[in-house]
């Protein structure tokens, strides 16, 4: 939708972001103390100079793009550092090479950088445009009208309709809802897709629709200045001498839509960049890889070597001169240049840089760019991770960090809707002792349900039905059939007993809007069984069953909350029976159960560990007759408790306590937490990969533990599983010092139990002490544990502990704590982390991780737009590390060694040739060779390689998850390797400048006349320099596609034609003083000599790469060395059927009862205010309580969690989920992209 | 593929199946086998030694012969003389008498494979060169002092030389120098003769050719004489411009036998213009014309006098000067660095084949490190 944020932070991810924009906006932030708006009144408002609602996110029109575009790129070291270069050209003192040898290079990398961004720019106009331009209705002079978003002023009355976005920052006027509500949807701002309420200002709501009323309006608001707080606004509004207090329950913010809500009236307070959703943009760090830093760091450090070479030269210079040159420039009667020596070493020193400056490869920042990009493309183009149940393609948001995903040590992944679906399954169920769901064959043994063979029952009986409901056992229907009255009463149970409210937009079109995705499963489920819960009222309930309307009067909701773990509702039937419903954790329930029950109970209990040990989610269900005067004697109790000043709540518990007591076992509940397919698989695999997994949620322990076990991640075999819940300081550190010893327990004679830091940080750090840790532990830590954990003290135990394990699994986390676990892991242990999530509570560990990934093809898209890597499914992780990332990193690394190799082999023989041409900076090549060697001779052979190049092909590379390791080690480009290359590169120079000059020295040619000249000289070096890096990018190209041929033969190809083009007459007697070589690629390259010096050249510096590559791979094969033997050799025996890694789920543990963690709606739906009753009963209510049942007092439950960082961790984890398609997919394309 | 292509509403998004954007193009991807590597270095360590004996064979019936006359014989008292700039334009004659010890045989022994590879050698097989030493032609401010627009005979160059020239560019009162820049003053201008003193005490010049000897291109192309139209002579077309500083003679005035090997395509120009990529070097001076004598079948053996118009003066940056008399190969030049830096290469070739054979076979056979 808006997507203006997105690319607002796209922009200032690109590198140099306009820190000019923000720096003026902090500016106009500074100046601004306090926002005065008066509604109706432009002329006050723009007295102010408010931001209008215009967005502009490009940077550029038509007449700044050049300058500014040139401006910006100008302050990239690179080009500064060229453009320096081509000044020095100018002076022709120094100048060693002409001007164009500079000048195309640098013209051609900032014409392609231009056209990049002038596209971007494009589209973020287009985009703006697209933006600016909704319409949207505006209350001016009286009269409402329609204009364009962008003419839209702070001051503004608008009107929004239903399921429009919010055009700017709005306050509340009044709504078509009773009481002034209305709701809104803000998962663009925050990612959360249930519904908020919002409620006007009793005075404004008055105002109603009347226009005219509106026009009149003319309150003041003051208030603070634009900020980034999403969920904090201080006012106030005064209007008729009295004074408001606002908050944030009154604001509409950009970027939300309206929903449920016919229309609404909203005075703009904030508008276009200053409203939170654009303050909040462009805050994101620009993340570079390690690769990068290294990068820059080897560029200083080419600079240094540069600059010494120039020195050394300089020097050399100036010796020369004084012994040999000067008497040679007297003999020439030169008398300028016999002045003196040191002066000319200086300009030496110059004309050296010039020439020399090719070690710093101009292109080589620019190709990088390429390849990042190509790759990224790669990622959006793999069908495999591709999903196509929600039409979502794997996504690179970011083109700067592809090859960090092939050194990814720790993944932080977020629970739910990431390794989840987020989508609750009722899948079985035990009523009265006898269990359902699960299908036998004819021999009665269990069939393994899979997706599309077992056939789903069929439930066109009901008209109501959920579509997407799949049951296997038709047993159940046919029970519900017989009518036997306790699957009946079961039913009816979940139908009566929840807090949802239905939708039916049309006749038979039922939405229910559930506050937890475990209730709206129950329903859903009693509503293809026959129990359709239909519509609700404050005191009624109605439901089909079996296609009969029955309305219950609904009497009390006994809600949930953290402590009593269950809800019951007293209902009466329309039979005048009072009955109570309760469904709740089986541990509180069987407590409360009546005495009579035990035997069920117990069959009960069976049924549920059976669930539990399937890793299904358990609900128990009871219900109960009551008497009608107990019940009245306890509804008076409740009301007078209701009203009570003090302890409310306790009183409350007690009072609910009372009365469910005795209840009768009906049976139990088993959903499916739906893991994401192939997440246990995913988790396995990457474990193999070294990777260590983190699973961070906002859950509780039990859940993430439930969870942990059904990925395999917890185990039963594990030796000990350390659950940390201390509350205070001391306690978590007796927890992790206990945790620690145990595991240094086994070698404690090899490290004593008193380590000290440092020690323990050597200990930890050593891959190989942690693999000698057999035995496998598992970290559990709560979310008050873990803010003590992670304070200063504690950091280095918790970090140890957690590395010793191999499962760490942190619960209740608060999005703020998951940044600081992931912060924790990337200070300590200097290890590429990735952070996976899907919901806006992940955005922060998205944001600090080194790579962010997001779960796309949600509802909401916070996590998606803060992320570099998004794609639909868990899984697809697996792929893009050992795949994409795995060979990005190769191919990057093979890149840049290879890419510093040839600019030292191909620079560095000006180095050599100053020896003999008095260090008087003398180009050994062609001036034109020079300025195409780079751009034209030998990038796109080394780009090819860069983009297609496998070393091991991709079912390999998932098969053999250990071929990630050198990634993690770092050990395909590092500062060793870099000195190899360079190395290598020195020694090739070498001998390309040796061996033609001891061959040259006495050759002539076979007619007798000379080649010793130096332009003969140029040619035989320059060719023998192409055809020597030609050979060597073929070796280092494992993967000859038809576009590296094409690339490697055709370079050499245009090579020669250039060559000889260059060399032609023609040009010749055109510029003559441009192309000076004439007629020497044809008289030398027709002399055996140089073709006998070309030919030893190329063996003499190709075959030691040979033989230590040999050698290497013989003695001390790699990893990938040993698959690709193993790939070869089974290639040749043709494909094998790959052996799938099959994870099985063995858990004997009983899983946990998991509902939502904040108080229902109860109190809202018994008020009715979240009703449509007639507008009458507007006049009267108390002002502030119909929100309290949404912000409730359950929250004071969560012992231990900071108040900051509480409602957070409540927001994100309710709400009204919804999910639109629960089926799995069984992808046929995944099996044919084969 | 295609048979969910059908619904392209619902999978509008899903990528092509294409085998560039799957990156499953097909590919060859070779690697380093013991198969491939230890032949292909047995191969290469056979093919330079080879090579390397052809070389050394065909350089071993070779022969070059140095004359230094730098102050050697009667040279002595020019090479003082030309110490010092102001006695520049004294002329000053000289002798050195040099014995060649062995016949310059008119064809080398390789004859055939002379006579397939090399039909079009000129009729010679003796080559004359003279050599400098320690002049430096590859320092970049001399290399660059030139201008190839003006030599290719361009009117407007030939007035206004390039900068590039400076201070060769104009003379003390503002004339055009051409050819203009420091290559061009400096030019070799010693004239050598070589008179073959046979044992009967007579005196046979040997007759050299003195043109044909730069590349056809450069003659031809790359220097051009400023246009004439027949109408009017070079010197006409030379008219307003001024020798170089250190010329006797004037550009159009070089060969005063042969007037079209006049200005800038007279051949010693040429050839001196075509820099030298080190400080010592040689370039050819004259071809041996067999028509006639006694060299109908080379450059006979006995004593030679070399007489030498002593004009070069090489004191003032210590460096020499000599005659080379030299016979070529078909691969060039007598060039004892080739074939020895070939047989050195197919050596070490060798031993790192043989050590790569012993380890592979000792310590990596397959099989081992195929382990996991």
């Amino acid at each position: 939708m808006d997507g203006a944020c997105f690319r607002e932070t796209l922009r200032t991810r690109r590198r140099w972001p306009d820190v000019m924009a923000i720096w003026k906006k902090d500016i106009r932030i500074a100046l601004e103390e306090e926002r005065h708006v008066r509604a109706n009144d432009r002329d006050y408002n723009e007295r102010f100079s408010y931001a209008d609602n215009r967005i502009k996110t490009a940077k550029y029109n038509v007449f700044t793009f050049l300058p500014i575009n040139l401006f910006e790129q100008f302050q990239r070291f690179a080009n500064a550092y060229f453009l320096v270069l081509l000044i020095l050209q100018l002076i022709p003192e120094i100048s060693s090479l002409s001007w164009f040898t500079t000048i195309v290079p640098l013209v051609l990398v900032l014409a392609i950088t231009a056209v990049k961004d002038a596209t971007d720019d494009y589209f973020r106009h287009k985009s703006d445009q697209q933006v600016n331009t909704r319409q949207s209705q505006v209350l001016i002079k009286g009269k409402l009208q329609n204009e364009k978003w962008m003419n839209v002023r702070v001051g503004d009355i608008i009107k929004l309709e239903n399921n429009q976005f919010v055009a700017a920052d709005l306050l509340l006027l009044s709504s078509s809802e009773p009481y002034g509500l209305c709701y809104i949807e803000t998962a663009e701002l925050d990612g959360e897709t249930n519904l908020k309420v919002r409620q006007a200002l009793t005075v404004t709501s008055d105002l109603g629709d009347d226009v005219a009323k509106l026009a009149d309006f003319s309150g003041e608001v003051i208030c603070e200045p634009p900020n980034n707080k999403l969920d904090k606004f201080t006012g106030t509004l005064c209007w008729k001498d009295n004074k408001y207090s606002l908050d944030n329950e009154k604001m509409l913010l950009r970027g939300c839509v309206l929903r449920n809500t016919e229309w609404c009236f909203g005075l703009v307070i904030f508008a276009g960049l200053q409203t939170k959703l654009m303050q909040n943009c462009g805050r994101t760090k620009f993340k570079r890889t390690s690769i990068d830093k290294l990068m820059n760091t080897l560029v200083l450090w080419i600079f240094g070597f540069l600059i010494c070479m120039g020195i050394i030269l300089a020097i050399g210079n100036t010796i020369w001169e004084q012994k040999v040159g000067s008497d040679f420039w007297e003999y020439l009667q030169w008398k300028e240049l016999t002045i003196n020596a040191v002066f000319s070493g200086f300009l030496t020193f110059w004309s050296y840089i010039i020439i020399l400056n090719t070690v710093v490869p101009i292109s080589l920042y620019v190709s990088v760019e390429v390849l990042r990009l190509g790759h990224s493309y790669f990622i959006n183009w793999d069908r495999r991770m591709y999903y196509s149940r929600k039409d979502t393609p794997a996504e690179a948001r970011t083109t700067t960090l592809n090859e960090e995903l092939g050194q990814v040590e720790f993944i932080f992944s977020d629970k739910t809707g990431t390794l989840t679906q987020n989508i609750m399954v009722f899948n079985k169920c035990s009523i009265n002792g006898k269990t359902y769901g699960d299908v036998y064959d004819e021999f009665g043994h269990k069939v393994d349900i899979t997706k599309q063979k077992t056939p789903c029952v069929d439930f066109s009986f009901n008209p109501l039905m959920d579509r997407k409901f799949r049951f296997h056992d038709s047993s159940l229907v046919e029970a519900i059939k017989l009518e036997e009255p306790l699957v009946q009463e079961f039913f009816r149970l979940l139908a009566l007993c929840h807090t949802i409210m239905p939708e039916e937009r049309n006749e038979g079109e039922l939405v229910y809007q559930a506050q937890s995705p475990d209730e709206g499963a129950l329903v859903t489920a009693a509503r293809n069984f026959g129990f359709v819960f239909r519509s609700r009222t404050p005191e009624t309930i109605t439901l089909y069953e079996m296609g009969q309307a029955v309305t219950y009067q609904l009497l009390a909701i006994l809600d949930f909350n953290n402590v009593r773990k269950r809800m019951s509702v007293i209902v009466r039937n329309p039979k005048g029976q009072l009955k109570l419903y309760s469904k709740g954790a089986d541990t509180i329930l069987f407590d409360r159960l009546d005495p009579s029950n035990e035997e069920l109970m117990f069959t009960t209990s069976e049924h549920l560990n059976e669930f539990a040990g399937e890793g299904l989610r358990t609900l128990a269900l009871a219900y109960k007759d009551l008497d009608e005067d107990v019940f009245d004697e306890w509804m008076k109790k409740l009301l007078f408790a209701s009203t009570a000043l003090d302890n409310r709540e306790e009183k409350l518990g007690a009072l609910y306590e009372e009365i469910e007591q005795g209840m009768l076992l009906l049976g139990a509940t088993a959903i499916e937490d739906k893991l994401q397919e192939g997440v246990p698989e995913t988790i396995a695999c990457l474990t193999l990969a070294n990777i260590k997994i983190w699973v961070l949620t906002g859950d509780k322990l039990e859940t993430a533990m439930n969870i942990g076990y059904s990925c395999n991640m917890l185990r039963d075999d594990m030796n000990t599983v350390f659950i940390i819940s201390g509350h205070t300081m001391l306690e978590v550190q007796q927890e992790l010092r206990t945790a620690k010893e145990k595991i240094m327990g086994p070698s404690k004679d090899k490290f004593s139990s008193g380590l000290d830091m440092e020690k323990t940080e050597l200990y930890s750090s050593d891959s190989v002490f942690e693999e000698t840790i057999i035995a496998e532990y598992a970290l559990i830590i709560n979310g008050h544990s873990l803010a003590h954990a992670l304070e200063a003290d504690l950091e280095q135990i918790l970090v140890d502990v957690a590395c010793l394990c191999k499962t760490v699994i942190c619960c209740r986390v608060t999005p703020l704590q998951k940044a600081l676990v992931v912060e924790l892991i990337k200070r300590h242990k200097r290890a590429v982390t990735l952070a996976i999530g899907d919901g806006a509570n992940d955005v922060s560990m998205i944001k600090t991780a080194h790579i962010g990934v997001g779960i796309s093809g949600q509802e909401g898209m916070q996590a998606v737009l803060a992320s570099d890597y998004s794609f639909a499914q868990f899984r697809y992780l697996q792929r893009l590390l050992l795949v994409h990332g795995r060979w990005s990193y190769h191919r990057m690394c093979n890149f840049l060694c290879y890419f510093f190799y040839k600019n030292f082999a191909f620079t560095l023989v000006h180095f050599w040739y100053g020896f003999l041409c008095g260090f008087s900076a003398q180009t050994v090549y062609d001036q034109w060779f020079i300025t195409l060697f780079n751009i034209v001779y030998t990038s796109l052979p080394v780009l090819a390689m860069g983009l297609f190049d496998q070393d091991v092909n991709e079912q390999y590379s998932l098969r053999f998850p250990n071929l990630y390791r050198p990634g993690q080690l770092n050990q395909l480009f590092n500062k060793r390797k870099f000195f190899t290359c360079t190395l290598q590169g020195v020694c090739t120079s070498f001998i390309l400048f040796f061996i033609p000059y001891g061959a040259f020295m006495t050759a002539v040619r076979d007619d007798g006349a000379h080649i010793s000249d130096q332009q003969t000289f140029a040619v035989t070096i320059a060719t023998s320099l192409v055809i020597v890096v030609s050979v060597q990018i073929g070796l280092d190209t494992n993967y000859w596609t038809a576009v590296n041929h094409f690339f490697i033969w055709g370079s050499l190809a245009v090579y020669f034609a250039i060559l000889f083009a260059m060399h032609s007459d023609g040009i010749f007697t055109i510029f003559p003083n441009q192309f000076p070589f004439i007629g020497t690629a044809r008289n030398s390259l027709n002399q055996k000599i140089v073709w006998l010096v070309i030919l030893l050249t190329t063996v003499v510096c190709i075959m030691p790469m040979v033989a230590v590559r040999f050698i290497k791979a013989d003695l001390y094969p790699t990893q990938t060395d040993k698959v690709r033997l193993l790939q070869q050799a089974t290639r040749k025996q043709g494909p094998q059927e790959q052996n799938l890694r099959r994870v099985r789920r063995t858990s004997s543990r009983r899983s946990a009862y998991a509902f939502a963690h904040q108080q229902g709606y109860g109190e809202l739906i018994t008020s009715g205010k979240n009703m449509k009753v007639p507008t009458s009963s507007t006049s009267t209510y108390p002002l502030y309580s119909p929100t309290r049942g949404l912000t409730g007092t359950s929250s004071v439950k969560n012992s231990g969690v900071n108040d900051t960082t509480r409602d957070q961790t409540e927001t994100y984890s309710t709400g009204f989920r919804r999910e639109s398609d629960q089926s799995q997919e069984v992808t046929v394309e995944d099996l044919e992209a084969r | 593929m295609g048979k969910k292509q059908a619904g392209t509403g619902p999978l509008s998004r899903r990528p092509d199946n294409s085998a560039f954007k799957q990156q499953r193009l097909p590919a060859w991807s070779p690697s380093l086998t013991p198969q491939t590597v230890l032949p292909t270095f047995y191969i290469l360590s056979l093919v330079c030694l080879l090579l390397g004996i052809w070389l050394l064979i065909t350089v071993e019936y070779t022969y070059e012969l140095k004359v230094d006359y730098t102050d050697a014989g009667t040279c002595e008292q020019c090479f003082n003389l030309r110490k010092h700039a102001i006695d520049s334009s004294t002329p000053c004659k000289c002798t050195v008498s040099f014995h060649v010890p062995k016949t310059f045989p008119r064809v080398s022994f390789q004859h055939d494979v002379v006579r397939l590879s090399a039909r079009c050698l000129p009729q010679g097989d003796v080559f004359f060169y003279y050599g400098l030493r320690n002049f430096h032609q590859n320092l970049r401010r001399y290399m660059d002092s030139r201008d190839d627009a003006q030599m290719v005979g361009r009117k407007n160059n030939l007035k206004a030389p390039s900068s590039y020239c400076a201070p060769f560019d104009y003379d003390a009162n503002g004339k055009p120098i051409a050819p203009c820049g420091a290559v061009a003053n400096s030019m070799f201008n010693d004239s050598l003769t070589v008179m073959y003193n046979p044992t009967d005490g007579s005196k046979i010049q040997v007759p050299l050719y003195r043109k044909g000897i730069a590349w056809y291109t450069d003659k031809n192309v790359k220097f051009r004489n400023p246009p004439t139209n027949n109408t009017f002579s070079l010197q006409q077309a030379f008219e307003g411009t001024t020798r170089p500083l250190y010329w006797q003679r004037p550009v159009y005035e070089l060969d005063d036998i042969d007037s079209n090997n006049n200005g800038f395509i007279n051949d010693d120009l040429i050839v001196w213009m075509r820099e030298a990529a080190f400080p010592n070097f040689k370039k050819l001076y004259g071809v041996l014309n067999r028509a006639q004598g006694p060299f109908t079948e080379g450059l006979p053996a006995g004593n030679y006098t070399l007489s030498i118009n002593y004009n070069f003066p090489v004191e003032p940056f210590r460096g020499r000067k000599e005659l080379v008399i030299s016979m070529v190969t078909w691969f060039g030049g007598q060039n004892y660095f080739l074939p020895i830096a070939y047989l050195v290469t197919s050596g070490l070739i060798l031993v790192t084949a043989v050590v790569l054979t012993t380890v592979f076979v000792k310590v990596g056979k397959k099989g081992k490190n195929m382990e996991e």
